[in-house]
């Protein structure tokens, strides 16, 4: 149980999608323009992440890895189909969103207005094939371990996305030098967020 | 958002096609279509796409190039291959196809890598495999090869995938020349200079310099070219 706690938080604060890795940086600068949007965007990824991870740690072991397929038959031992890892993850990923997208407008329409907008961008949203890829570098030992990973790092990502959303609103009163505003000083910005996050690098979980 | 402005851009685009069936291999037009993405359209200073890779892995020139490459190589491919089969495409599944032919094209990219420069291959990870999910090469099959011929799409691709390696190779050199003193894995800074008590930046390595060094290009680029400057 521990374990699955400090996957958790180290998702969230020691290797954070943004400020570590660099994941998901497109839609995060796009969509960051108002805390509102950011949230929205923030708890879809959250979503996400939560579902598409364990669901590709699924298809890691028992279809792709080597000998995975055993299973089926012993016969099928000497398989190894890992490189189609990339295309199976992104199709997962592609038709898990899709999935998502129709449970959330049949199920709950109050989430879907809320969501809605953000879900189709979601599934080009690089945080989510890299955590795909990176629980499958990491090969976490278990689902729940797998899901913890998602869940964390949906956290750190909306955690990510809101500060920067409230830092962008309150920086429209400020005084920037031209050719700075906006893209440049909301890298300037990340940057500085991310210093400031490496604080954290030295906790060890 | 970029999907209106790519339907858009797609149509005006087809019908300019069809009014001057024939034009010279290098008309100015596609030469354009070569030069503008260097800085007007920047795919990352001016699009935004595909930030993601392009700051993780710029921390050494030698990955930087061969992250230039492989995108090059995929974004050639992906262009002329949608571009083919742009009218045989359902729209409503294109992202899907799309997706398809990436990845397809990214898994022979990570094959040739790990065959042949296994170390490089090793050290940029999974950002091999984050090429699928770069935004420029699906901005481009959008906003470009869905709607254009195949060899303006090619010279589209290589106009973007040029602007997109300038950047990586230019915060690359600043990373690497500052955080570890050399270039290209060559010692550039001579030993006298650190025996007179010169120390590498290490912060230049840790991933927030990344993300300082772009601001830092973005903030020369618009001043500059001040038509790029933005409101807020």
């Amino acid at each position: 149980m521990l374990d699955l706690v400090n996957i958790f938080v180290k998702g969230i604060f020691i290797e954070n999608m943004i400020f570590a890795y660099f994941l998901g940086m497109c839609s995060y600068l796009a969509v960051s323009k108002t805390v509102k949007t950011g949230v929205g965007l923030g708890a879809a990824v959250i979503f996400v992440l939560g579902i598409t991870v364990p669901v590709n740690y699924l298809i890691e072991n028992y279809v792709l890895k080597e000998g995975a397929l055993t299973w089926i038959d012993a016969d099928f031992a000497s398989i190894d189909l890992s490189f189609l890892s990339f295309i199976m993850f992104i199709a997962v990923i592609a038709s898990m969103v899709q999935l998502v997208e129709m449970a959330v407008e049949k199920f709950a329409p109050a989430l879907y207005g809320a969501l809605g907008i953000f879900l189709p961008l979601i599934a080009v949203n690089c945080s989510i094939l890299g955590g795909a890829l990176f629980m499958q570098e990491r090969q976490y030992s278990s689902i729940a371990e797998a899901t913890s990973f998602g869940l964390g790092s949906g956290v750190g990502w909306f955690l990510a996305i809101v500060a920067i959303a409230a830092i962008r609103e309150k920086i429209k009163y400020s005084n920037v030098p031209a050719p700075l505003r906006g893209l440049g000083i909301t890298f300037i910005i990340t940057g500085l967020m991310g210093i400031a996050f490496m604080a954290f690098m030295g906790i060890e979980l | 958002m970029s999907t209106e402005s790519a339907v858009q851009e797609s149509t005006t685009a087809t019908s300019q096609d069809v009014k001057e069936p024939k034009e010279p291999l290098f008309s100015k037009k596609n030469k354009k279509l070569l030069t503008d993405p260097l800085d007007d359209s920047n795919p990352i200073t001016v699009q935004v796409l595909g930030i993601c890779s392009a700051l993780a892995i710029t921390v050494q020139v030698k990955q930087a190039i061969v992250m230039s490459l492989s995108v090059l190589a995929v974004m050639i491919g992906g262009n002329l291959i949608i571009s083919l089969i742009r009218n045989v495409i359902p729209s409503r599944i294109r992202i899907i196809v799309q997706l398809v032919v990436v990845a397809s094209l990214v898994i022979l990219v990570d094959q040739v890598l790990k065959a042949y420069v296994y170390d490089v291959s090793k050290a940029l990870s999974v950002f091999v495999g984050l090429i699928i999910t770069n935004c420029i090469i699906m901005g481009r099959f959008e906003a470009f090869a869905m709607g254009n011929k195949p060899w303006p799409s090619i010279l589209d691709a290589i106009g973007n995938a040029a602007g997109y390696g300038w950047i990586l190779i230019a915060v690359a050199v600043v990373r690497e020349l500052f955080g570890s003193g050399s270039l290209m894995g060559y010692q550039l800074i001579p030993q006298a200079v650190f025996d007179f008590g010169y120390m590498n930046n290490n912060l230049m390595i840790l991933p927030p310099m990344a993300l300082i060094t772009v601001g830092v290009i973005i903030w020369i680029q618009r001043a500059r070219n001040t038509k790029l400057i933005e409101e807020n």
